[in-house]
């Protein structure tokens, strides 16, 4: 079981996802998060925070999201962790409605 | 005399309570820009709350939270007071003395009733108590639970109420490489208990469960998860509910429970678990002991996300020996501090605690389940904590009342002088390590210690 970032936060980042995360497992870069997998839990307290529902864990990740499980790994440690709430990226309410949220 | 906040005068801290919600708020005092003192007090020897005492024993990665405790418990300017009892050992009045402020993160320690004919009687039990059976926590240690019946009731679908399903449907082999307590695995050893109802008031789509929680049922190895096909079918109401985009944990849980009704049943597993729905308990009935639980359909009623169930007045009988009530756990009063008797919880506005006429109570601050009812898990409580100290450091310049505190000294100067011996966090490392060495030949995390007697020895 993992639980990941994927496609829908890239752009948006509104990092909702941060403040319920028990362990502080969230990294970020320019574009989005990512989640180490070492560090989280599989709590799942992130997963309805998301307002574009980037969030999945384990056996409910759709398939042409699978890629992430691997970026996610990689990328996570890294990158300097988010604890604390950000300011969305410029555009990221234009880019939730584009998704339909 | 120096600003509060400062190496000179430090703001501090007294938190009452070492569960997750304390912890998030010691980790934020100690991570602002203002120097602190942060002493937590716990009644218990053990710190960690309901991540040591309430998070099932086969969820052992969620309680991988206690690692960040750790961090934060080595800091400086953190200090565990535990096995002290705030009310008893120590007054609320001395901690507003000693310290600056007082955060309240207690948890909701009681359960909510289900106020029914027969709630008491032998036989019927409340999730709490088998939780904390199970998990070791010495209040609870010496409870029996009689599991000699074919037929266990679990009221309630949540996540408590999964938990406890889920520990009568495992087996001992799926169970005894855990940190669950060794008299409980005894106990579970003999268990009789082949077939367990989980009933809600309310239907497939107002179920509480996170979906990774009943997904959990569908892997079990000794036991069929079963769901009624006609249990399936959706008023209007409830299938706009699942048509929300943001509703999707509930359709997640919705598509379980048809997977499982559309499962056939392996005769090869020896248990079933059921979950049924719209059912509430009207009367528990047996003499001396739980025979049979009476309860009366309900249908739904109200518009999309308001809907509550209402009786129908058609009758269902179960018989059962054993039941547990999982609709809540409730909040428990401490003395001089306001309490809110209907919502089990200190009120507050934002974590700041206020009184029956709606003042702020200076000094007094709240967070976790004690501040906002018992919903959410681990990470709610984060969140929420946040949110606590927030408000505590804005108020800053209202805390300095110019006196000078002086915080945890006075607190062991009161518990010498009654002669009460505080176990220190060093102390509780000592107990830590030794029940860890004691869980290695069985293959367990660790093996608890279930009487504070044989903590308080461990630490010698």
């Amino acid at each position: 079981m993992t639980t990941i970032v994927t496609e829908n936060c890239k752009n948006c980042r509104f990092t909702d996802c941060v403040t319920v995360c028990p362990v502080a497992c969230f990294h970020y870069d320019d574009e989005m998060l990512y989640i180490d997998p070492d560090v989280c839990i599989d709590c799942s307290a992130c997963i309805p925070e998301c307002p574009v529902q980037a969030i999945y864990e384990g056996d409910d990740i759709p398939e042409d999201q699978e890629k992430w499980i691997e970026i996610n790994a990689e990328k996570a440690p890294d990158l300097p962790v988010c604890e604390e709430q950000m300011e969305p990226l410029p555009g990221a309410e234009e880019r939730k409605s584009e998704l339909g949220f | 005399m120096s600003t509060l906040g400062t190496e000179q005068n430090p703001l501090l801290v007294a938190i009452v309570g070492s569960g997750p919600s304390g912890f998030y708020a010691a980790e934020t005092l100690i991570k602002s820009d203002i120097v602190v003192k942060v002493d937590i007090l716990e009644r218990l020897p053990s710190p960690f709350g309901l991540v040591r005492s309430g998070v099932a024993p086969d969820h052992q990665k969620l309680k991988q939270a206690i690692k960040l405790y750790e961090k934060i418990a080595e800091s400086p300017e953190f200090n565990l007071i535990a096995n002290v009892t705030v009310g008893a050992d120590i007054s609320v009045q001395a901690l507003s003395e000693s310290h600056h402020a007082i955060i309240f993160t207690c948890g909701a320690e009681s359960d909510r009733k289900l106020g029914v004919p027969g709630e008491d009687i032998i036989g019927s039990y409340t999730a709490t108590e088998f939780v904390g059976w199970y998990n070791g926590h010495p209040d609870y240690r010496d409870r029996e639970f009689d599991l000699s019946h074919d037929v266990a009731v679990i009221i309630g679908q949540g996540n408590v109420a999964a938990d406890v399903s889920r520990i009568l449907s495992k087996t001992i082999d799926e169970l005894k490489h855990t940190d669950i307590a060794e008299h409980a695995l005894d106990a579970l050893t003999e268990s009789k208990i082949k077939e367990i109802h989980v009933i809600g008031r309310r239907g497939p789509a107002q179920a509480k469960f996170t979906p990774k929680e009943l997904r959990e049922f569908g892997e079990i190895s000794d036991c069929n998860p079963i769901v009624l096909p006609d249990d399936m079918l959706l008023n209007p109401e409830s299938e706009k509910e699942l048509e929300e985009k943001s509703n999707i944990a509930s359709k997640k849980i919705y598509d379980l429970f048809c997977e499982f009704s559309k499962r056939s049943i392996d005769s090869k597993k020896s248990k079933k678990c059921y979950f049924s729905f719209l059912m509430s308990p009207k009367e528990l009935v047996g003499n001396p002991s739980l025979e049979k639980v009476v309860f009366e359909k309900n249908s739904l009623s109200g518009a999309p996300f308001k809907q509550s169930a209402r009786g129908t007045g058609e009758i269902v009988e179960l018989e059962s020996g054993i039941l547990f009530r999982s609709i809540g756990y409730q909040g428990v009063p401490i003395q001089d501090v306001p309490f809110h008797e209907t919502r089990g919880i200190i009120p507050n506005e934002k974590g700041r605690v206020i009184d029956n006429e709606n003042n702020v109570v200076p000094q007094f601050y709240t967070a976790g389940w004690i501040k906002r009812g018992p919903s959410g898990i681990i990470g709610t409580n984060r969140a929420c904590s946040v949110e606590t100290v927030t408000c505590l450091l804005e108020d800053l310049t209202k805390l300095d009342d110019g006196s000078r505190k002086s915080g945890a000294e006075v607190i062991f100067a009161i518990l010498e002088s009654k002669n009460i011996h505080h176990v220190s966090y060093d102390d509780w490392q000592k107990i830590d390590a030794k029940e860890i060495e004691r869980g290695e030949p069985k293959g367990k995390p660790r093996e608890k210690y279930t009487y504070i007697d044989e903590m308080l020895s461990a630490i010698e």
